[in-house]
């Protein structure tokens, strides 16, 4: 049984390779980046505009508005990488409704690739926010003795990422082929429609928790307000 | 082992790829969309408070008009009232005078033709007075009425006594000039003469006589001298006569002028 569209190589030379990951990891962004300069090359700024420029419009606006509620102030500055994620892993979930399609995300290279992807952009949000001093010094807080802790913590973090991701991507994918073997109608239609269910889940817990996690390097420690302590 | 890194490494660099092409296709030509047209709406946002704010400030100035306007209206009105109030009264008061000075001229009017009446009717009278004796005298006694009315004067001289013979005695004898008799016609030589013999024999004295003819004395004979006077005429008869007359011509006239009276003051 194949549990990965790594598995799937087409090319390959030495180290190098072309499996159907990368493939389909093309495949997507073609679409995407097409899809959005199709749209977006017919923009207007006036009342009337495209069905195509609204929905753009509504998706780039709730994504933005959620990283605002969030935490993050400023959330035009992570629209390009928070936005790309979810819009990736969920165009990948949604995706799968297509005959011969295999998710990128159900790869764990993939989820991996991403959740490194994370666990690096945390710490260069972090300092351009706060500087290097400021970030690192959050390491060590409240005592030096977190320090271990918060590094595993950060590295935790990211296999759960990945590993998270890739599970439910993989097991949607593994529960579609196996009752596929036993009931071939109407049942894997369900859970096809559930796996996009959970595949749009994923997509935006993988959002929100990288949104949080940079959030929380962002976050410029305040001093407490006299009155709080007063009360 | 489900981890191929060189996957890892290929779909890092694909997802870096990715963000930029987001970044460049997507994001940033939405997002300035999208603030191009809040900056648009805001304008015109703003454009429309400007605009509510210049019509308010327009109604404002328009209602100040209005009011002025209103306040110069009712001033004028209140003027052009006054003024021709004013020339009303300065019509009527004008209108008030020719009318009294039309009723003064028809008054005079009136007058005049009374007298032009008067002295018709007198001459009329006096003409008729004379026919008519004449006419009955010459029928009766074959006597002329200037014979007669001769006669008469110089019955009234033969009767003179008293006071009035005394002062007029004096008068004739200290007169320088002849006493003057005038009368209303030519007198006959024989009339001159029983005038002449009566003067002398009343006064006792060779009495200067001159005669004369004046036509205004009315059928009358009268001696002058030396401021005194002794006359018969028919003057006085028609003075009584006129003033008979001029009574009853009041009597008629003054209704009119009472009825005129209120139609000069409704101009």
């Amino acid at each position: 049984m194949r549990l990965s569209p790594d598995e799937i190589i087409f090319w390959q030379s030495g180290f190098f390779k072309l499996n159907a990951t990368i493939v389909f990891t093309w495949a997507l962004m073609l679409v995407l980046a097409v899809g959005a300069k199709l749209i977006t090359c017919k923009l207007t700024t006036e009342h009337k505009r495209s069905r195509w420029q609204n929905l753009l419009e509504i998706v780039v606006t709730l994504i933005a508005k959620q990283i605002e509620e969030v935490g993050l102030a400023h959330p035009k500055k992570y629209l390009g990488f928070l936005g790309t994620l979810f819009l990736f892993v969920a165009a990948a979930s949604l995706c799968t409704v297509i005959p011969g399609y295999e998710p990128p995300t159900g790869s764990l290279s993939t989820t991996t690739a991403l959740a490194l992807c994370v666990m690096v952009a945390v710490p260069l949000f972090g300092i351009a926010e706060q500087g290097v001093g400021n970030y690192f010094k959050s390491y060590i807080q409240p005592t030096f003795i977190m320090l271990p802790f918060n590094v595993i913590s950060e590295i935790s973090r990211t296999l759960a990422l990945a590993v998270r991701l890739f599970g439910n991507m993989m097991s949607g994918a593994m529960i579609i082929g196996i009752l596929l073997t036993i009931t071939p109608f109407i049942f894997p239609i369900v859970m096809t429609a559930l796996g996009l269910l959970t595949g749009m889940v994923q997509a935006y817990i993988f959002f929100i928790l990288a949104t949080v996690y940079i959030a929380a390097a962002t976050r410029t420690r305040e001093p407490k307000p006299e009155h709080a302590l007063i009360t | 082992m489900l981890i191929d890194w060189f996957t890892v490494g290929a779909q890092v660099l694909n997802f870096l790829i990715l963000v930029w092409l987001m970044k460049r296709f997507l994001y940033k030509p939405i997002l300035n969309a999208i603030d191009a047209r809040e900056k648009r709406i805001a304008k015109e946002l703003a454009d429309a408070d400007a605009t509510t704010a210049e019509a308010r400030k327009e109604r404002e100035e328009f209602q100040q008009k209005n009011d002025q306007f209103d306040q110069q209206r009712a001033a004028l009105l209140s003027k052009a009232k006054d003024e021709a109030k004013t020339e009303r009264q300065r019509l009527l008061d004008e209108a008030r005078k020719a009318a009294d000075v039309l009723s003064a001229k028809r008054q005079e009017s009136l007058a005049n033709d009374a007298r032009n009446l008067n002295r018709a009717i007198t001459r009329r009278t006096q003409d008729e007075v004379f026919a008519i004796a004449r006419k009955t005298l010459t029928d009766l006694a074959t006597t002329s009425l200037e014979e007669r009315i001769g006669e008469v004067f110089t019955r009234r001289l033969r009767e003179l006594n008293g006071e009035a013979k005394h002062v007029l005695a004096e008068a004739l004898k200290t007169a320088a000039e002849p006493a003057l008799v005038r009368s209303a016609f030519d007198l006959p030589t024989d009339q001159r003469a029983a005038i002449q013999v009566a003067l002398n024999e009343t006064f006792s004295a060779e009495i200067r006589v001159r005669f004369e003819t004046a036509p205004d004395l009315v059928s009358g004979i009268e001696l002058t001298t030396n401021g005194q006077k002794v006359a018969w005429s028919i003057a006085d008869y028609l003075a009584s006569l006129e003033q008979g007359v001029g009574e009853l011509l009041k009597a008629k006239d003054n209704p009119k002028v009472e009825e005129a009276k209120p139609s000069s003051q409704d101009q």
